[in-house]
């Protein structure tokens, strides 16, 4: 049988299901993809597998209660959340925070985004089918930022740093030095990664073009952080709309140029680059002064409301508090990044190969803990 | 200053919200981005949030539409922006808010067969309890 008698014959469709238990869906995410043969027809998305009711929770907790919860919801990045939420709250009370806890989030939460980033690019090889090393290679990097956290904050995993007003603790004696030599080992292993995947032929083969997310479609599905940067959108809330003290210090905005799979990887390696850029620059600047919270642990803001959003690694996430006046908050809405970047997958993957699938949701790099909630 | 955190708020009268926002988005302020939706139960009534976002000329707003608990009927944006889609879902899972107009308009975090709205104040469960308070 030649090429031209096999050309109309159609492959029947059929259902396969993948996760809620897969090893390539970054947590508890369940894929119902309809498959022409090996073509992705359509893909429906089943979220909810780790659904807590955080929120319902947050209206049972004072204010400060609730900080460890936010540990919870992206558990690679739990500085950042923890930051997102005392930000929204000191908004609704106006409380205005030491000038020396401001830079100290501002290194805790750079360095809590290279290692998010870290375990993403890891993850994303690994999906790729670039077994264990630059995952290792990643974890190992990672575990320096995870043994300077657990110096400054006693927690390797979920932190709970961040008070209403200020930090919990001052950074301990010393710290700069190692957080110094941990700047001058990585970039040089930065260099590393490109050398062994971003120029590397398999690599590309498989990430560039895949997933094209363009621009429209990025802002139309309320896309942020790197995709949305990797779709070629200049857009990070910290140069936009500076929070803490970021307006001081020197960093770029990388964007990509297609917005596909290579494209969100580069930005990722980028950002490392510009948050160890912040890192040094915070240290520099690093004022003296007490960041720790004298006041009460019982918040009680006049009632209202607050939206307060900050930059993720995985991008923005916003926390939404209404207060009646009583300890406990009256709703809180979390606003999770990951919930809007993982809409938009079936419209990126129609028409790609089933393996591609992997590709496009390993670059996305969405996390179950904050689309559950 | 870029005014950016949405502290402009826009009360919209239930009927006139999908006018109001095709006008926010093909307007001169062009919010092309709808960040978040979600709604809080006030007993009384039920307000729905809405917060948007124009990459563009960099602006923001909240936009607010109050429901009254006896007719959670309003009008899907999910025509408008694409976002509204599972955010308008969550809303509906979790309040009970019937957005008319929407193309999937199922459960998304609670299982499909769950029963009862959770973040309205008068839901009850077996398994929740509510602890004394501080």
């Amino acid at each position: 049988m030649n090429m031209s008698e096999t050309k109309d014959i159609r492959t029947e469709e059929f259902l396969i299901n993948m996760g809620p238990q897969h090893p390539s869906t970054h947590g508890v995410l369940f894929l119902e993809v309809k498959l022409d043969g090996e073509i992705v027809v359509d893909c429906t998305t089943h979220i909810g597998y780790l659904h807590r009711s955080m929120e319902k929770i947050a209206e049972n907790r004072t204010y400060t209660q609730f900080i460890p919860f936010t540990d919870r919801l992206d558990y690679v990045a739990s500085m950042n959340n923890n930051l997102g939420y005392v930000m929204a709250v000191e908004k609704l009370m106006n409380l205005e925070v030491p000038e020396r806890a401001k830079y100290i989030r501002v290194i805790v939460a750079e360095l809590n985004r290279i290692a998010s980033h870290l375990i993403a690019i890891g993850t994303f090889a690994q999906d790729l089918g670039a077994f264990a090393t630059p995952l290792f290679y990643c974890f190992r990097e990672r575990e320096k930022i995870i043994e300077i956290f657990d110096r400054i904050c006693g927690n390797r995993l979920t932190y709970n740093y961040m008070r209403i007003g200020g930090v919990q603790f001052d950074l301990p004696k010393g710290i700069d030095e190692t957080i110094k030599q941990f700047i001058a080992y990585m970039r040089p292993k930065l260099d590393d990664y490109d050398w062994l995947l971003t120029s590397n032929a398999i690599f590309l083969a498989r990430s560039k073009g895949i997933g094209v997310l363009s621009k429209s479609l990025a802002i139309d599905y309320s896309v942020s952080g790197p995709n949305l940067r990797g779709s070629g959108v200049k857009w990070d809330i910290r140069k936009d709309e500076p929070y803490l003290v970021y307006d001081k210090f020197k960093f770029d905005v990388p964007v990509g140029e297609n917005g596909d799979a290579w494209d969100r990887y580069m930005v990722r390696v980028e950002e490392m680059r510009q948050s160890l850029k912040i890192v040094e620059q915070a240290l520099g600047a690093l004022p003296e002064g007490d960041p720790t919270v004298k006041a009460s642990r019982i918040h009680k803001p006049a009632p209202g409301e607050a939206y307060m959003r900050t930059e993720n690694p995985r991008g923005e996430l916003g926390f939404y508090v209404v207060s009646d006046g009583s300890s406990y908050p009256y709703r809180l809405k979390i606003r999770g990044p990951s919930f809007s970047n993982l809409a938009v997958l079936p419209e990126l993957v129609r028409g790609l190969k089933v393996a591609d699938v992997i590709c496009v949701l390993g670059s996305l790099d969405v996390l179950m803990g904050e689309i559950d909630r | 200053m870029k005014k950016m955190q949405p502290d402009e708020l826009l009360v919209v009268p239930k009927d006139s919200l999908l006018e109001t926002a095709r006008n926010l988005k093909n307007g001169p302020l062009s919010f092309d981005n709808l960040h978040c939706i979600t709604a809080i139960d006030r007993i009384d009534k039920i307000e729905l949030v809405y917060i948007l976002y124009s990459l563009l000329k960099h602006r923001a707003l909240t936009m607010k539409v109050y429901l009254s608990p006896d007719d959670l009927n309003i009008a899907s944006l999910a025509s408008i922006w694409r976002s509204a889609d599972w955010l308008e879902r969550e809303t509906y899972d979790m309040f009970g808010v019937n957005f008319s107009g929407h193309p999937d308009m199922r459960r998304i975090l609670n299982p499909y067969d769950w029963k009862g709205y959770p973040l309205r104040k008068d839901y009850t469960h077996p398994e929740f309890i509510l602890k004394p308070r501080l």
